[in-house]
């Protein structure tokens, strides 16, 4: 469904962030992206809505290249993509409400939406989602009066709202603590799998990828260095991607909390 | 920071000598153009006039109190007129300042070559030039009035408004204005709902600042003959009317005192 080819940013400052990513994601899998800081996650997921301009490639989306249409098909082509962000992104301002129907807004006018007179089918679809999340009590709060848990499954409601084929979730969790870490991507996990979404996910914490994902691909100075299942992350494999490190720690732990899952 | 080794003990002092000696040489430098300036000020003065102040402002005291109460009567009209050159002034140039921020704020800008530069420039020229000879120019195209004076506070606030809010501009949160373009909004519609709703509480604070400000500067430019209050000074001071120029002083200052208030009033209510 999604194909990256040769997906290749160099920025203005001469950094090479991303170097002839070949990458293919088949309708409904979740794949979470690995790898350090400054590897190039964030960058290849906003080449692929063209939040930043990809220099070389094409970025396939069924079969369209999204990487070379004008400004009104990208616009139409962002409908098809959520995106959940590491900050929430909320408008702090806005309402939980307002927040939600903002993901509508490519599909309605600007006076519409300045009037925020949407039409019904999106107010209730809106509801829906807060439902689904149980947020519903909060609809009518103004985004900065939540909690970071709260306002993370705002803007999985936003990037829902679209009616997307695919998710774009940069560090879903990094701002959250160990639970609610494990909420959200259980949430967003179950969310592609009721709907048959494609999703990827940009991660730091490994042991949480490995509990999710079906298949995890790892990023370094731009290049694809792994990819596979996620058992597949041996210490090696760990070692090669972020360096040198004791690995062992990081794959026990998983097991541990595992276990400690198990137990509640 | 120097330290002296003396009978095994270290001395701290906290310059050394050199730096102690150009220290004083400032010092000394200092007065003495101080002084060099004193003589030559004393030099050009007239110093008769300066003794005799105090007895002539004692005089004008005596002219102007107690002010003439009754001439109130006379001042209701001109306040009004001063509060709604400060009011449509201010509403008229947040009007024109809001487009002149957006296209100068850097993150906002259609073209930062072209365009900005004359945001930029729009700003710098009506902010540099003071509302009194805005209104002495606005006169002789306008002719003299409350409007010349309207728009004389207009055109001043201006660029007051507009640099204060292009810099909320650019302080915004880039992240929510990146969440709403990846939604697939439109242009504007990402800037009513990824820009306006962060900038908001700025706009509202700067709006009752300047209000506040077009107030107390409204008050002075009758002084040309742009209306309002000072109309009504000027008149007085040209016959020497004492009496009723403290009373214009004391109208003045209650006025401002008030606009103060409200202002402060609402701008606690927004932040």
């Amino acid at each position: 469904m999604l194909r990256l080819e040769g997906l290749t940013k160099t920025y203005k400052t001469g950094d090479q962030a991303l170097t002839d990513i070949d990458l293919e994601v088949p309708k409904g899998q979740v794949l979470a992206l690995i790898g350090p800081s400054g590897a190039g996650k964030s960058t290849m997921i906003r080449c692929i809505n063209r939040l930043v301009e990809p220099t070389a490639g094409k970025v396939l989306l069924d079969g369209v290249d999204i990487a070379h249409l004008s400004a009104g098909a990208l616009r139409r082509a962002r409908r098809e993509m959520g995106m959940i962000f590491q900050e929430y992104a909320l408008v702090e301002r806005l309402t939980v409400m307002e927040n939600v129907l903002s993901g509508r807004l490519g599909y309605v006018g600007f006076w519409r939406s300045f009037t925020r007179r949407y039409p019904q089918a999106d107010v209730d679809e809106a509801f829906r989602l807060l439902d689904r999340v149980g947020l519903l009590h909060m609809a009518d709060k103004r985004a900065d009066e939540l909690s970071g848990g709260q306002r993370q499954r705002v803007g999985i409601c936003r990037a829902l709202i679209q009616n997307p084929k695919l998710l774009l979730v940069d560090e879903p969790t990094a701002s959250l603590d160990p639970k609610t870490s494990r909420q959200i991507m259980r949430l967003i996990c179950e969310l592609c799998a009721e709907r048959g979404l494609a999703a990827i996910i940009n991660i730091h914490d490994v042991a949480l990828a490995q509990m999710f994902v079906a298949r995890v691909v790892g990023l370094r100075f731009g290049e694809i260095a792994f990819d596979g299942a996620p058992d597949g992350l041996t210490p090696d494999v760990l070692t090669q991607i972020y360096g040198e490190e004791d690995w062992e720690a990081t794959i026990e732990k998983v097991e541990d909390e595992d276990d400690i899952e198990a137990a509640e | 920071m120097p330290v002296l080794e003396k009978d095994d003990t270290q001395i701290w002092r906290r310059r050394t000598r050199g730096q102690a000696l150009t220290h004083w040489a400032g010092w000394l430098i200092g007065t003495a153009i101080f002084v060099y300036c004193w003589q030559q000020i004393s030099g050009a003065t007239t110093w008769f006039f300066v003794w005799d102040a105090p007895r002539i402002a004692g005089d004008i005291w005596t002219r102007a109190t107690p002010p003439r109460w009754e001439y109130i009567a006379q001042l209701g009209r001109p306040i009004w007129d001063t509060l709604n050159i400060a009011t449509l002034g201010t509403l008229m140039a947040l009007v024109m300042a809001v487009p002149v921020a957006f296209l100068a704020a850097r993150n906002t800008t259609p073209s930062r070559l072209f365009i900005r530069p004359i945001a930029l420039l729009i700003i710098v020229s009506t902010r540099s030039i003071n509302s009194l000879i805005w209104a002495l120019l606005l006169i002789a195209i306008i002719g003299p009035g409350v409007f010349a004076g309207v728009i004389a506070i207009a055109i001043r606030s201006i660029g007051f408004c507009a640099k204060l809010l292009y810099e909320a501009i650019e302080e915004i949160d880039h992240t929510q204005v990146e969440a709403i373009t990846a939604t697939g909004a439109s242009r504007w519609q990402v800037m009513a709902y990824g820009i306006v709703p962060q900038i908001l509480p700025a706009f509202a604070g700067i709006s009752v600042f300047r209000w506040d400000i077009n107030i107390r500067e409204s008050t002075v430019l009758g002084l040309v003959g742009a209306g309002g209050i000072g109309l009504q000074l000027q008149s007085s001071l040209n016959v020497l009317a004492w009496p009723q120029v403290s009373l214009i002083l004391l109208v003045i200052l209650a006025f401002v005192v008030v606009s103060e208030w409200v202002s402060a009033k609402v701008r606690g209510a927004i932040i």
